[in-house]
């Protein structure tokens, strides 16, 4: 297919390489160099996607970041990305896009039925219609509403692609590349900043690359080039394209995303899709430029009708016109420009402009060209539905309020120009409460609240000269205050075309008797009437006006539309534009793809996995792992095809038979030394420390200040000063913390020392009436007698050549030991353990027998210290010290604390003896009462007893102890169970604690 | 992103911190007799100024030490920071 839009020459593409691609399925070709919105435009094709509220046809409006309309599904190396702007989207061989928001096909789209029905569409419509009846909303509107809205769908696949994030610092960051960007980074580098220049586009230059001017007798685009090779020649200069500064967060530091590959058709090896650039900048210059205004008028929507300076971008860089019957619309000298360039290339344009007398250079040159130009003339509406074929144009009177015989006049695209908006995202994001600038009808940047600069036409300077002054002195000024250099560069002479001022006209009235569509937000389908509305109806502020009618919302964030709303809002309020201030500026400035936020946090990367030196070895015995905070830990060891509850229950009996072995590497374990090691302690736990032996452990229980349980462990004294404290795991870092609080805040006056030794020890727990026997096997020379080694001592001992820690706890209620050892070997510990243990009938066990274990003994966890319960609740007040102070004891005197019918733990057993209890489950008197049905207490933890072999569970219920023989119900609503129970004592199995002390 | 100056390790992005509530707080003493409603206020009531604050941070993915950091909740901005026992 030819190009029938192509000039012949001119643009920055490469002519001799071609690139074939698809739009909706219909094969084209563009050239390197080219957007996809360059190579479709090229092609003829204008009708890219359909709006979304009313599903009008769409075209073209911008040349890059500003496209509210062209977005597209982009299909790249069997990945798809919604949400792409065709005007930036780089053309690569076998690119594949599809419009969006339209179906069955943008030719023939059913939703465009809300076109004809959108008198029934106001602004506010969500909120107005689909509030009755309540139930309808998720089944019915929701759906439908979801399926007509939004641009595109995301990927359901795994993105395979790479993202990395990266964290710079730097002197100077410039955001944007053009002649003011350009200027500050050289006169910032040449006097030794460290400078980050950043650009969104893949070429540098910005508005240097489309107007005729000249820089040291240079031209814009070799001044350019001439510029940007030497700042990357220069090894304190980081210079990037593809890279958009997109958020501007405090104490400056800048977001940027550059997108390494998205140009290519496919990532390479090694490089990463997109990399996010945390950039902490000592200062900021904001050289982002600025973007053209729409003027409104009827039907200004329609395909064709376009930005004037975008329709110059696309013959200046890409070499592609955008009609060969243009219409300029303007009320400024800005759109002659654009004028200028199609006279040019031999297409003669029609200038409409609303000024009544205009005068500059600029517009002496078109009329020497013999452009023809109409003044005081309007556009009053576009004609044609898919694509502009001609205009209704009139004059118009000088108050600009009546219009004169409208006339009716071929054309095949429209170009707009109503003078140009500081792009001050940026520079609001950081503060920089802005200020209206009557010159120039627009915002622009006040003073700065945060270290930053703007420079160029971000900051509504518009002549090139200006530009440049005012840019290399901040350039200069900044970097002079950072690296105290002294190299000033003098400023380049230029040579510029003079413009004369704008109109301040921007909204064409309405001819008599018509009521034609004048859009102000061409993303959101927000027209003049809708705001009208909205103010007719009492919304009076400018953030609420934006919600209801959707105006500046979304991936577009008002960069074309912000100011004409404001205009409207004003106008129709009586206000001026500053009173009515415009709505915040949210990063990102332009959509950035999750994966890019994500970066490398993905899957297994998201967070870091522990592992025990025992790891491999549970992998090679077929355990099942289980997350335990950031640990894996066995669940359960597999053998044969038993299930998870097989297994546990075959494990447990095991530890309550023989003997088990359990990896308690992951237990929190903190060393705490310091001649007021005790003191400390004891003022940490309920109970007390200042007796503890040496050689002996205690188990111990600490609260926050408000009186709740915040962990339980136990404590051993290893010397005089030193002692070793084990928390759990999920607690471990919370209590290293809070430890630490105390002793630097609090009372520092303590002399005590807290450090994590948590992976130091490898530790192993071997539990059962054989464990003796077995420690005696592994410490041959050590007396391991209950008289020497006692239930809660400690002791040390030869493991095989190696020191060993022995401490005599027990969590399974067994008798039993733990040995710890230097991680090292850890794995050396566990294969010995097994090696002599295997005639002992010696079985590892996961953290799923390890729950039954200490469940049907009654022993607390996470689950009953669930951060609401205190120490009695947990009928641990034997901990609890009327003697002395600790944290949190004055909070155990609250009124709530101590109400005689306090939930306290008590067991649960099903009356027949095989029905499991959900955990979760609700304790109630009747099962049938109405709803809601008073709760007793809950069941905070469930197993199946090796002990007596049928279920039970633990729970925390209301005044407890006397609720011991009560017949009950626990109820399941999730699991749809309701389950006739008797309350039994939490103390299932050996009450009396016999075992642990045999 | 905050950039905070540890008193320690000199100037650090805010991710290394976990904040730690109002630093003008004091525990009462140990085996001190005081009232319900002293009592209350230490462990419940905070004030949520606009503007200045004097509050605390644990540079836990550093020098693991608690510091004083005077901000200002509106702005952001940091004014000056503290070791714990200053």
């Amino acid at each position: 297919m030819s190009q029938e839009f192509r000039l012949d020459k001119g643009g920055f593409i490469n002519r001799d390489k071609k690139i074939s691609f698809k739009f909706n399925g219909k094969q084209y070709f563009g050239y390197e160099g080219d957007t996809l919105a360059s190579a479709l435009i090229a092609n003829g094709v204008h009708l890219v996607g359909r709006s979304f509220k009313y599903h009008r046809p769409r075209g073209f409006f911008g040349a890059g970041v500003d496209e509210p309309y062209a977005i597209v599904q982009l299909f790249r190396n069997n990945e798809t990305d919604p949400n792409i702007k065709a005007t930036e989207q780089e053309l690569f061989e076998g690119l594949r896009a599809e419009s969006v928001n339209c179906w069955p096909n943008v030719n023939f789209d059913i939703g465009a039925i809300n076109n004809f029905f959108r008198m029934f569409i106001p602004a506010g419509f969500y909120y107005k219609t689909f509030m009755w009846p309540k139930s309808f909303w998720y089944k019915l509107y929701e759906p439908i509403i979801r399926k007509a809205a939004g641009f595109g769908k995301a990927s359901i696949k795994h993105d395979q692609e790479r993202y990395e994030h990266k964290y710079e610092y730097c002197d100077l960051l410039i955001t944007g590349s053009g002649p003011s960007g350009l200027a500050s980074a050289y006169a910032a580098a040449k006097n030794g900043a460290k400078v980050i220049l950043a650009e969104d586009k893949p070429r540098f230059g910005g508005s240097l690359l489309t107007t005729d001017v000249n820089i040291g007798n240079q031209t814009g685009v070799e001044w350019t080039k001439k510029i940007i090779s030497e700042l990357k020649s220069m090894s304190n200069v980081i210079v990037k394209n593809r890279s958009q500064v997109f958020g501007y967060y405090d104490h400056n530091m800048l977001v940027m995303n550059e997108r390494l590959s998205d140009h290519l058709p496919k990532t390479e090896k090694y490089t990463p899709k997109q990399r996010l650039w945390y950039i902490r900048a000592k200062e900021v210059i904001i050289s982002s430029g600025s973007i053209e205004r729409p003027l409104v008028f009827g039907n200004n929507d329609t395909p064709g009708v376009m930005l004037s300076s975008a329709a110059k971008e696309y013959i200046k860089v890409y070499g592609v016109i955008v009609g060969k019957k243009p219409l300029i619309f303007t009320n400024n000298d800005s759109g002659y420009e654009t004028a200028i360039e199609f006279k040019k290339n031999g297409i003669d344009p029609l200038v409409l402009d609303t000024r009544n007398d205009p005068k500059s250079d600029i517009i002496n040159e078109a009329k020497s060209l013999n452009i023809k130009i109409k003044i005081s003339h309007v556009v009053v509406t576009a004609k044609g539905y898919k694509k502009v074929k001609s205009a209704d144009i009139a004059k118009i009177s000088d108050d600009k309020k009546h219009l004169s015989e409208i006339e009716n006049v071929a054309c095949d695209c429209i170009c707009v120009s109503g003078f140009w908006t500081p792009s001050i995202h940026l520079a609001s994001q950081s503060g920089n409460k802005s200020t209206f600038s009557e010159e120039i009808d627009a915002f622009i940047p006040d003073k700065s609240k945060q270290r930053e600069t703007t420079v160029g036409s971000a900051k509504g300077i518009f002549t090139l000269e200006e530009t440049l002054e005012n840019a290399f002195e901040s350039g200069f000024n900044l970097s002079k205050k950072i690296t105290n250099n002294d190299n000033k560069i003098s400023v380049p002479s230029v040579v510029e075309k003079k413009f004369t001022n704008h109109d301040k006209f921007w909204c064409v009235p309405l001819p008599k008797g018509k009521n034609y569509k004048r859009f102000l937000d061409f993303q959101n389908d927000v027209a003049v009437s809708d705001i009208e509305l909205a103010l007719r109806e009492g919304y009076r502020s400018i953030e609420h006006v934006k919600r209801y009618t959707t105006l500046g919302m979304a991936t577009d964030q008002g960069k074309t539309s912000n100011l004409n709303g404001l205009q409207l809002v004003s106008d129709v309020e009586n206000k001026v534009v500053p009173q009515v201030g415009h709505t915040t500026f949210r990063p990102p400035y332009t959509p950035i793809s999750i994966g890019a936020i994500v970066g490398r946090e993905v899957g297994k990367h998201s967070k870091p996995t522990r592992k025990s030196p025992m790891h491999e070895w549970h992998k090679k015995n077929n355990a099942v792992f289980v997350d335990a905070g950031i640990w894996l830990r066995p669940r359960y060891y597999k053998k044969g095809n038993e299930n998870l509850f097989e297994a546990s229950k075959r494990e447990a009996k095991n530890v309550r038979q023989n003997v088990g072995v359990c990896d308690v590497t992951t237990l929190g374990k903190i060393d705490i030394k310091g001649p007021d090691a005790a003191e400390f302690l004891n003022r940490v736990y309920t109970n007390a420390w200042l007796k503890l032996p040496i050689g002996k452990a205690r188990y111990g229980v600490m609260l926050r200040e408000d009186g709740i349980v915040m962990d339980d462990g136990t404590t051993t004294r290893i010397s005089e000063n030193h002692y070793h404290m084990t928390t759990t795991t999920a607690q471990a870092a919370n209590v290293l913390s809070h430890l630490e609080y105390y002793l630097q805040l609090v009372w520092p006056e303590l002399n005590v020392n807290v450090v994590s030794t948590t992976e130091q020890w490898a530790g192993a727990a071997i539990a059962g009436p054989n464990s003796r026997k077995l420690l005696q096997k592994l410490f041959t020379n050590k007396d391991v007698s209950n008289e020497s080694l006692p239930f809660m001592g400690y002791t040390e001992g030869d493991f095989f050549g190696i020191n060993a820690k022995i401490y005599r706890i027990s969590f399974s209620g067994e008798l039993a030991y733990e040995v710890n050892v230097e991680s090292d070997y850890g794995n050396f510990m566990w294969e010995k353990i097994m090696e002599v243990g295997k005639e002992f009938n010696i079985q590892p066990y996961g953290t799923e027998a390890l729950s039954t274990l200490r469940i049907e003994m009654g022993h607390v966890a996470g689950s009953e210290l669930d951060g609401r319960t205190i120490p009695y609740d947990n009928s641990l007040e034997g901990l609890v010290s009327k003697k002395k102070d600790f944290i949190g004891k004055r909070s155990l005197d609250k009124a709530a604390f101590i109400r005689p019918d306090r939930e306290k733990i008590v067991g649960v057993v099903p009356l027949d003896k095989k029905t499991s209890i959900p955990e979760g489950s609700y304790l109630v008197k009747d099962p049938k009462a109405k709803l809601p049905n008073p709760k007793l207490g809950h069941v905070s933890a469930s197993c199946w007893s090796v002990e007596y072999d049928n279920p039970f569970s633990l729970a925390i219920i209301k005044d407890g102890k006397n609720m011991i023989g009560k017949k009950l119900y626990a109820l399941s609503p999730l699991k749809n169970k309701s389950i006739h129970v008797e309350i039994v004592s939490s103390h299932y199995v050996d009450p009396e604690g016999k075992r642990v002390r045999s | 992103m905050l950039y905070i100056k540890c008193p320690h390790c000199g100037m650090r992005s805010q991710n290394e911190f976990a904040y730690g509530g109002d630093a003008t707080v004091k525990r009462p003493e140990l085996n001190k007799e005081i009232s319900d409603s002293e009592w209350n206020n230490f462990v419940y009531l905070r004030k949520s100024p606009r503007g200045k604050h004097l509050e605390l941070w644990q540079h836990i993915s550093g020098c693991r030490q608690w510091i004083k950091v005077e901000r200002d909740t509106l702005t952001h901005e940091i004014f000056k920071t503290f070791k714990a026992e200053e």
